[in-house]
């Protein structure tokens, strides 16, 4: 069967990506949360928070772009759920097909729309005045941290989309990784926070995350802080493809 | 072709088959009927690989349903009993889509083939959301078409449709087996049955309490009184002669 592996996710991926295409508005929905955040965060809070750069845009983006990768996740757990529901999932089940494209599918379509939102968010930071010096590498360091970012969100996101019983059981888990970046240094320094949640702001995976993504844009020297944000991408990536495979394995058999 | 032996099956503490046997000739068709809940579902899904049986064995085209699901579905096509359509997508893009994961060659001529047999070439490039019942459901069936697979496992096929699109639907069928294939379809329609299918066996609270021929199912029962009735046009006469189709 892993021979049809390629094959069978590209056509299973032209079918989800058409999915998007045709409901782009579900796209653009997703901004809107991150963009508000945004103009919120800029135009209202930020005159009134030291961040200690000169633009407070370019300090908050990268927690944005997190908040943005959160929200999109929600549905590759939506479109998987309604895949489940409906009879069409049982039908490539019942098919000679790599069992795993099915699931692959899902994600690689993920990485797209989360990829074209991402995108729409950095283009309207542009316009509030974002400004970044990185070059091609840097820019490319960015991308591949988010797409780790996004894998790893999206195989968890997976989990829910298998078992949920309900539309909004699918979609309710992300609500808690949208706030996540704000107990972490996307809005504020960390080092304004009281002890205890500034012990845990400062050791949770967004942190990390946002102060390479921060490092890069602003062409500081990223250090080690780069692999912490990696490693945890990583992990948490291994982790959840895990969990999501083995949902997978139980529910089909 | 089919082969089922001690099939057992609970949901929890419901008994759903408590030990049902049969057997499906090559290239017969084999209408399993009963009621709602006998169990004809779960008798399918076992067979097509989406479900485990908790006792008892099963085979498709020589091959074991547990041990060996990969090659089972290779030989099967399952058309559920609910339509297992993409609601985005086209027709067209739908028929595309199996053609491809069956590995076949030109998926797009295999798509247009089906949508003129199926009479769906107009609607082939709307998308399936705006389709009506009996349009997806031959869609549906057109899907599972896709490839010749020896084996064909159709589940409640003309539940919902028209007089018209049954018909269409039986002519399909009879085409299938003509070529070759073992069709196992469930119904509720004991005439679906009667029209259809080469054998016949009724699932009744887990078991499979008959299993024969039309002939041999009719001699169960008294022999036929002659009585002289005026014969009266059935109203799927009536109904086939206003809208205008004649039985193909
Ligand atoms: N996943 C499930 N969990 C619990 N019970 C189930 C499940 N699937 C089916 N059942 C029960 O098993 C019994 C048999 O169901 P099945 O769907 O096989 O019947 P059926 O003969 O296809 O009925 P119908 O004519 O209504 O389609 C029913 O009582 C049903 O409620
Ligand atoms: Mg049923």
């Amino acid at each position: 069967m892993t021979r049809h592996f390629f094959g069978d996710t590209t056509a299973l991926l032209g079918r989800s990506l058409r999915h998007i295409t045709r409901s782009m508005d579900t796209i653009i929905t997703t901004t809107v949360m991150p963009i508000m955040f945004m103009l919120l965060f800029v135009y209202v809070f930020g005159g009134a928070i030291q961040s200690g750069s000169d633009s407070y845009v370019t300090y908050l983006l990268p927690g944005i772009l997190l908040i943005t990768v959160a929200s999109g996740i929600s549905y590759t757990a939506y479109r998987l759920f309604l895949d489940m529901q409906s009879g069409i999932f049982e039908r490539f089940q019942s098919m000679p097909i790599a069992r795993s494209a099915v699931l692959w599918a899902h994600v690689l379509t993920s990485l797209v729309a989360n990829l074209i939102s991402l995108a729409v968010v950095v283009v309207v930071a542009l316009i509030m005045g974002f400004r970044s010096s990185a070059g091609i590498g840097a820019w490319l360091g960015v991308l591949g941290l988010l797409v780790l970012f996004t894998l790893a969100l999206t195989w968890l996101a997976v989990i829910p989309g298998l078992t949920a019983k309900t539309i909004d059981g699918a979609s309710a888990f992300s609500y808690p990784l949208v706030f996540l970046p704000f107990l972490s240094s996307a809005f504020v320094p960390t080092d304004t926070m009281p002890g205890p949640v500034r012990a845990f702001a400062e050791n949770q995976p967004v942190t990390s995350i946002v102060n390479a993504i921060r490092d890069l844009f602003t062409q500081q020297p990223v250090g080690s802080g780069i692999w912490v944000a990696i490693a945890w991408c990583v992990g948490l990536l291994v982790v959840a493809y895990a969990f999501a495979m083995s949902t997978y394995r139980r529910r089909i058999a | 072709m089919i082969r089922v032996q001690a099939l057992e099956k609970s949901y929890k503490d419901l008994k759903v088959l408590r030990g049902v046997d049969f057997e499906v000739a090559r290239g017969s068709i084999f209408a399993l009927l009963g009621s709602n809940g006998a169990g004809k579902t779960t008798v399918v899904r076992i067979l097509s690989t989406l479900l485990k049986a908790d006792a008892g064995s099963a085979g498709v085209n020589g091959f074991d349903v547990a041990a060996q699901p990969a090659r089972v579905r290779e030989s099967i096509s399952l058309t559920g009993q609910f339509a297992a359509v993409d609601e985005i997508l086209t027709g067209r893009e739908n028929l595309a889509l199996v053609a491809r994961l069956r590995h076949l060659k030109d998926p797009g001529k295999i798509a247009d083939d089906l949508l003129d047999r199926f009479s769906l070439t107009d609607a082939g490039g709307r998308k399936v959301a705006t389709y009506s019942g009996g349009m997806r459901r031959r869609l549906d069936i057109a899907m599972s078409l896709i490839g010749d697979p020896p084996v064909i496992f159709l589940d409640e096929p003309t539940t919902g449709l028209d007089p018209e699109a049954r018909i269409e639907v039986w002519q399909a069928v009879r085409e299938l087996a003509a070529r070759g294939t073992t069709v196992l379809l469930t119904t509720q329609y004991l005439d679906e049955a009667e029209q259809l299918a080469d054998r016949i066996a009724i699932l009744h609270e887990g078991r499979i309490i008959v299993n024969g021929t039309l002939t041999e199912l009719k001699q169960l029962l008294p022999p036929a009184k002659v009585e002289y009735v005026e014969k009266q046009p059935t109203l799927e006469d009536v109904f086939l002669t206003l809208v205008g189709k004649d039985k193909r």
